[in-house]
């Protein structure tokens, strides 16, 4: 896995529990994988791949910008809000609501840019909340998570809004070279993310703050600055899943859309073995850690267990990940 | 130390005076607002929050976060609908009891297992909201109307509702631990500096064992009034519950970093969170403005804005006066 901190492990003994934080969520990936090959029918199909890949993408998306949020020691529970107001605002623009805009693929086009930022700039206000007031993170994204979801309905009244444009559902529903297009988009933010916190210097600014913060300031790292730009890509990457979100249902619910994806989110970040007090964060294996999930639920509900029941399973899923990664810094 | 005191005793009073404001704002403006009937109501729904919340207070002073609460209350209420056909105090100890279990698992996750209650919780929340809907099959389950389960609801004590009651005596207990026990003393000691605590010898995971435990009882309990002023087990209720709670704990100036806190101003956190819903309620009844309860979410939202960013203005004057020194 791609752990940014490496540390230096090598001359050590064999460590079980170090081996597991390491590599445990790709073993139990294959594992899930494995099982369900022998066991679950129809496993082996494209469509399986697709279903699961689609449902998964969403999540991981968010949860990249989670993965950027939490190593910097912070966290974000405004994403499932903030994935419904981008939600509720994009329909009312394309559908010509607020502004009639005559070419529909300008008008998809203003939609998608303007959705996405306004959810950017609602992650710069957490960021601004956190940087420059100090507010724990927590405390700060609640406002939105609150008020948030509040917002994208007093936008739409509560309604349904649904719609039926191909131009602007081709993010949830399109296909490149028969690969939907949302999991193109989560690929090749999957690969930025990773990039960027392994080879940039804002990348290893973001580590640096998690880590220490206090030592990362007296470094000369812009501190504030990162907390800003970070908490505005988690805005980001919310924006864009609930484009997703409601090009695929081709219909926007202010009161549903991103419902709990900030749990969602989170899980798939602290399986995949990003610390959740910072200053370790791994991009691939927050996607691992989303597909995990997504995989454990999949299977249950494919071999008759009921959704309640999966909710159960990925608890214990998230409480033994994290123990055996504490397990594996402790040795 | 004494300036944050300062600070957090500053918080308490403020919220005691906005909440004052807005009475006394709601009691001139609506005719029926200091009414029996609109304060019963108003105390008899909130009840359910204002336990929940203290037990987060709890929880919060000593550092950690119950983020289980709002599904705990639910998997309380389903467990208390399904025992009530066996009478009042079975169905009330029933759901007191799956409270209590989950909060024994959080406690054990936190203190044995050494996991982040931030992680623990949400596992947690995940975990009772699973098995609430488990046991109710996915709908809602009805209580027994012949048991008297429902009395604990709907009915009242001495012309008070019963779940104010319950309420009021949690918080006198809270009050009276926090402040003339040692273990009160001991709970703020583990949140303000935790090494420190388990080098003066105090039992510090006892003591957030015990904080969990009771959060979750407290959760359980709420879970009970609900199933009995609405008649029904309701395993997707509680969502949100506990940033509510966690809301109204911060408005009530007790600090997210523990180790500082207030039983009383916590309660009043409830109720200006509450009243403020109550209000909006008279306001569109009064026809002026017509605002949907959309804008509830939306108003709390501002509020707490405007709370957390108050108090880190007192506070960064606190630290940099500290600095000073």
């Amino acid at each position: 896995m791609t752990d940014t901190t490496r540390q230096q492990h090598l001359s050590r003994p064999f460590d079980p529990f170090d081996f597991m934080a390491r590599y445990g969520t790709l073993i139990a990936l294959v594992l899930l994988i494995l099982f369900n090959l022998a066991f679950t029918r129809n496993f082996a199909t494209t469509q399986t791949l697709n279903v699961n890949l689609t449902q998964v993408c969403t999540i991981v998306i968010v949860a990249v910008g989670m993965t950027l949020v939490i190593a910097t020691g912070g966290i974000d529970l405004s994403v499932g809000s903030l994935m419904a107001i981008s939600g509720a605002l994009a329909p009312m623009i394309f559908l010509g609501k607020i502004v009639p805009i005559d070419n529909i693929a300008l008008a998809v086009a203003a939609a998608m840019i303007i959705s996405v930022g306004v959810a950017g700039l609602f992650g710069l206000f957490n960021g601004w909340l956190i940087a420059k007031f100090r507010i724990q993170p927590i405390v700060a994204t609640l406002v939105l998570f609150i008020a948030g979801r509040g917002i994208a309905q007093v936008m739409t009244n509560g309604n349904l809004q649904t719609f039926r444009v191909p131009q602007f559902q081709f993010i949830g529903l399109g296909r490149i070279f028969g690969i939907p297009v949302q999991v193109v988009l989560m690929a090749l933010l999957v690969v930025a993310a990773a990039w960027m916190l392994k080879r940039t210097v804002f990348g290893r600014q973001i580590i640096a703050i998690g880590g220490n913060e206090r030592a990362a300031e007296l470094a000369g790292i812009a501190v504030s600055k990162v907390k800003l730009v970070v908490y505005a890509i988690s805005g980001l990457c919310a924006g864009v899943a609930g484009l997703i979100v409601i090009a695929i249902n081709s219909s926007s619910d202010a009161n549903l859309v991103g419902m709990g994806m900030e749990l969602d989110a989170i899980a798939a970040v602290a399986v995949g073995g990003t610390l959740l007090s910072g200053g370790k964060a791994t991009i691939i294996g927050t996607l691992l850690g989303a597909m995990t999930i997504q995989l454990v639920r999949y299977t249950l509900l494919a071999n008759g267990v009921a959704d309640a029941a999966a909710l159960v399973v990925k608890a214990g899923i998230i409480v033994l990940a994290v123990w055996i990664q504490q397990q594996g810094r402790r040795a | 130390m004494t300036r944050v005191r300062l600070i957090s005793m500053l918080g308490s009073y403020g919220v005691v005076l906005a909440l004052l404001l807005l009475i006394l704002f709601g009691w001139a403006r609506y005719d029926y607002f200091l009414g029996f009937f609109n304060i019963t109501s108003v105390l008899r729904y909130n009840s359910m929050f204002a336990l929940v919340a203290l037990g987060m207070c709890f929880v919060i002073m000593t550092g950690g976060i119950d983020l289980s609460v709002g599904s705990t209350a639910a998997l309380g209420s389903v467990v208390a609908a399904l025992a009530s056909p066996q009478g009042a105090w079975i169905g009330l100890g029933a759901g007191v009891g799956a409270g209590l279990c989950v909060g024994l698992v959080n406690a054990v996750l936190v203190t044995r297992l050494k996991i982040m209650p931030f992680v623990a919780t949400l596992a947690m929340m995940l975990a009772a909201s699973g098995t609430a809907l488990l046991l109710a099959d996915n709908q809602s389950v009805s209580v027994s109307y012949e048991s008297g389960f429902t009395s604990i609801g709907q009915d009242n004590f001495l012309g008070f509702p019963i779940p104010a009651w319950i309420a009021i005596v949690a918080y006198v207990i809270g009050w009276i631990v926090l402040n003339f026990t040692s273990t009160g003393r001991a709970v703020l000691a583990v949140g303000g500096n935790e090494d420190a605590t388990r080098l003066m010898g105090l039992p510090a995971d006892r003591i957030k064992f015990l904080v969990y435990l009771v959060s979750g009882g407290l959760a359980g309990l709420a879970g009970v009034i609900l199933a009995s002023q609405f008649g029904a087990g309701q395993p997707i209720e509680g969502v949100g519950w506990e940033l509510f709670a966690i809301a109204a704990v911060v408005v009530g100036g007790t600090l997210l970093t523990g180790g500082v806190g207030s039983v009383g101003a916590t309660l009043a956190g409830v109720l200006l969170l509450g009243i403020l819903f109550n209000v909006l309620n008279f306001e569109n009844g009064k026809g002026w403005i017509s605002l949907s309860a959309y804008w509830q979410s939306v108003i709390r939202g501002l509020f707490l804005l405007v709370v957390v960013i108050l108090q880190a203005k007192l506070s960064s004057r606190g630290t940099a006066a500290a600095r000073e020194h």
